[in-house]
């Protein structure tokens, strides 16, 4: 019994230093940035970074249900995208805005954006688990799709108005805390709790360690498969209309950063891109040092056409630490 | 013409051209060859039989090339010799051609005849038209008249094989092995090979001949090597032998092996009077099995008999769900059922356990949920309850033996009859109506196969329907009630209610 629960303990060590390398990461990079600026490590920037990552973390949260059965979902942007401007288009615009839309009651709009997300998803979902399109190419073809849908309903123009409860999600506060934080916190919270101690996030799991086990085992993979492409796509409709309130417009390519934001945060956290290891807690540290990243180089004094480049590299050396992690496993 | 009734007292009558000595083969601690010597002779087939495991493609695959770290001498033409790979043997003239066919389906027939070889012309490119003239005279040699310019795929498979073997001659392979030719080919394809064949060795090139088709062998060969456990039994002319004289030593009657416990027979008992839980008629899945029709009672379990690609494999995952039959029907307690996905059959009451653990369990979890992953949806409503989960595998590991008896252990740190007994124990919390099990014992040791027949007798007396299906006959026979033979894709006989031995069930399929 000793032994067992000695090599039990031994195989969670090594298990958790894979989870352990981006925290180090992470630390390395506040510790670096506070040394080298003053304005880093101060609570209101504490609450920028917060604020700045909060669409990601919507995005990324739905993304990693993804990544966990082993596809990827390349048209998180897009869909979000469409569904922000998708929601201007059922709000009642200024005049000046010159499009011919269809405004609609508020809560109306926003049940017909969220359709829209949900109905985008379910399409990736049919194509690649009815019809058997690799994820990587449907939702290529989606993120095409998607910015086809935007560019349609607001032809080029800038929408400004949003229903009044997503104007308050998206850039009100509450008790000095920004909605938008608040709402990200939560969509990280319920997927944890999706993804942890449900029957579903189990066979998330189990789809992405071995999908043909899970089928011999009686689970519905298409339906486990279809339905994190779902949730994906629902929780980049979320974040698509938080954001339009955000940025305080409705516009195409608004969103487009958010794809390889979305996608880094969720593997620089560690979540296996071949499925089965990794989770919520992974995407938060993820989403962390990437926010971190972006926010620590405009503190610091560098020729800012270099700033891409340097985040380009230390993404990748994250990305280089977290593979040699991933390779420490407990001796069979 | 060659005269195959010729009575040849000594194995034909070439000189000796590939001669092997004292080889000796290990995968980790299991000796696989122990000290084989062979002789190839000049324009000779020679087949190879024995059971699964004795040694055949083992020493195949160090003539090929394939297998380079082995003990003892090769010497081809009288000159010592030593691959260092495929491509080297191929070089010196052996070719194999394998029983899961290396070809591209979607390159033209002359593409695959010149594949890894094509002629080019000027800066590299291809010339198609001598590879398409080339590749006809070629095929016309072996007395095939095919367009060289049409898709390989869509050929029946017995073209395929033949364009295989014309890849291999046209290498320059003086030597060819034929691993299971047979085996997915019809008679008359059957006989066009054969024709082939024996036009080839005429012109004086040599076969090796794997094969677990007496019948086939018998037809063809020269001569007949037995293996038997990593050992060369015998090798005797084709002509002054039968199928009764390879049988005996294929499981080596008369000697008095530990293991070889169902070399005597054993009475299957009377077919129970219960009514039958999973009626199959007329299953069909193209290409893979034709027209299989059973019925199964509470407490059988049927016994399903047939060498590797009779179709067996498939029509075990028919009836999980996996694949989706083209004709026929499957009952279950009597009513009809048509399975979308695995979901539906693991619904209706059917358990699966496929032959390789590596489809069946997850590595990087640990044991526990290994186990529940089936029964999830019994054991929890919306939210998991991983310490119930933890007791219900806590017992399972307990009553199975399985060792670590740690249900947090990582599964993947299970040796592999661990890992065996943990497949099996994921349907054993809720019992299924039938489980169908695939080749349930493969690669165990003696004491791990004893606790695994006796967990599946255990399932039988409560109640369960079992289907075991197997390549290996003591595996059919340590459990069946009742058995199947199955022989490229088709039902071709049933034991019930009589005495049945290893040798009923190998001269059957």
């Amino acid at each position: 019994m000793t032994t067992a629960s000695s090599a039990g303990a031994k195989s969670w060590m090594i298990g958790s230093l894979r989870n352990v390398a981006p925290l180090v990461t992470l630390i390395f990079l506040i510790a670096v940035f506070a040394f080298m600026s003053p304005s880093f490590a101060t609570m209101s920037n504490f609450g920028n970074i917060m604020r700045q990552i909060s669409i990601t973390a919507i995005i990324a949260s739905g993304l990693t249900f993804v990544i966990l059965c082993a596809e990827i979902d390349l048209s998180i942007a897009a869909i979000a995208n469409a569904t922000g401007i998708a929601l201007a288009f059922f709000t009642l615009q200024p005049d000046y805005v010159n499009i011919d839309n269809v405004p609609l009651w508020g809560g109306l709009a926003i049940v017909m954006a969220l359709l829209t997300s949900f109905l985008l998803g379910v399409v990736n979902a049919i194509g690649v688990t009815r019809i058997g399109i690799p994820s990587f190419i449907m939702t290529l073809a989606m993120m095409q799709i998607g910015a086809g849908i935007g560019a349609l309903l607001i032809r080029g123009q800038i929408a400004y108005a949003v229903p009044d409860l997503i104007k308050t999600l998206g850039s009100g506060q509450i008790m000095g805390v920004p909605w938008i934080v608040v709402i990200a916190c939560l969509v990280l919270l319920i997927s944890h709790l999706v993804l942890t101690y449900t029957r579903f996030g189990r066979y998330i799991y189990m789809v992405g360690g071995n999908r043909e086990a899970a089928e011999y085992s009686g689970v519905d993979v298409k339906l486990v498969i279809s339905a994190a492409l779902v949730i994906s796509a629902v929780c980049c409709g979320l974040a698509g209309m938080l954001g339009v309130a955000y940025f305080g417009s409705a516009q195409q390519n608004e969103f487009d950063d958010y794809l390889l934001d979305g996608i880094a945060a969720v593997v620089v956290g560690g979540t296996s891109l071949f499925g089965g290891r990794g989770g919520i807690p992974n995407t938060i540290i993820g989403l962390l040092v990437l926010g971190v990243l972006n926010n620590g180089l405009d503190h610091i004094d560098i020729d800012s056409f270099l700033k891409v480049l340097i985040r380009g590299l230390i993404l990748l050396a994250a990305l280089i630490i977290n593979v040699y992690a991933q390779r420490l496993r407990a001796p069979d | 013409m060659i005269e195959p009734s010729d009575p040849p007292a000594a194995p034909a009558a070439g000189r000796p051209l590939l001669e092997l000595e004292g080889i000796e083969k290990r995968f980790g601690g299991v000796l696989a060859l122990a000290g084989v010597d062979f002789t190839l002779h000049e324009g000779e087939i020679h087949a190879l039989v024995g059971e699964n495991g004795a040694g055949k493609s083992t020493l195949m695959k160090i003539i090929a090339g394939v297998h380079t770290d082995y003990g003892g001498r090769m010497v081809l033409d009288g000159r010592q010799v030593r691959f260092r790979s495929a491509r080297d043997a191929l070089d010196r003239g052996i070719g194999m051609v394998h029983q899961e066919l290396c070809t591209a389906p979607d390159l033209t027939v002359a593409e695959n005849v010149f594949l890894g070889n094509q002629p080019t012309g000027r800066f590299g490119r291809i010339d198609w038209r001598r590879m398409n003239r080339e590749s006809r005279e070629q095929l016309a040699r072996l007395g095939l008249d095919l367009d060289p310019r049409m898709r390989l795929g869509d050929l029946p498979i017995g073209l395929q094989q033949l364009v295989e073997l014309a890849r291999v001659l046209f290498s320059g392979a003086r030597i060819v092995i034929l691993d299971e030719p047979t085996s997915a080919l019809s008679p008359p394809e059957i006989e066009r090979l054969f024709a082939v064949l024996k036009r080839l060795k005429s012109e004086g090139r040599s076969f090796v001949f794997i094969s677990h088709f007496l019948d086939d062998v018998l037809a063809i060969a020269d001569s007949v090597t037995v293996f038997r456990n990593g050992e060369l039994v015998e090798t005797a002319a084709a002509a002054s032998i039968d199928k009764t004289w390879i049988i005996e030593r294929m499981i080596g009657r008369g000697h008095h092996e530990l293991e070889e416990t169902y070399t005597g027979s054993i009475r299957l008992p009377r077919a129970p009077s219960a009514p039958p839980v999973l009626q199959v008629e007329g299953l069909s899945v193209a290409g893979a099995f034709q027209d299989v029709s059973f019925s199964l009672a509470e407490g059988e379990i049927l016994g399903i008999y047939g060498f590797m690609g009779c179709g067996q494999l498939e029509l075990a995952r028919t009836l999980f769900g996996k694949l989706r039959p083209d004709a026929g029907s499957i009952k279950v307690d009597g009513s009809a059922r048509r399975f979308r996905n695995t979901a539906d059959a693991a619904a209706a009451g059917i358990a699966f356990v496929p032959e390789s653990r590596r489809s069946m369990l997850f590595g990087e979890q640990p044991v526990y949920r290994n186990m529940t992953i089936a029964i999830l949806e019994k054991i929890d409503r919306l939210w998991l309850r991983p310490r119930r989960e933890i007791e219900i595998a806590g017992r399972h590991v307990t009553d199975l033996g399985v060792r670590p008896a740690d249900p947090l252990a990582r599964l993947g740190a299970l040796s592999g009859g661990n890992q065996q007994k943990v497949a099996l124990g994921k349907w054993l919390t809720e019992l299924p109506r039938v489980l169908v099990m695939s080749e349930p014992t493969r690669g165990m040791d003696v004491g791990a196969k004893e606790d695994v027949v006796r967990i599946v007798t255990g399932l039988r007396e409560k109640g369960v329907a079992i289907i075991v299906v197997s390549t290996e006959p003591e595996t059919v026979l340590s459990m069946a009630t009742r058995v199947l033979v199955m022989r490229k894709g088709r039902m071709v006989h049933r034991f019930a209610d009589e005495a049945i031995a290893k040798d009923d069930l190998l001269a059957a399929a």
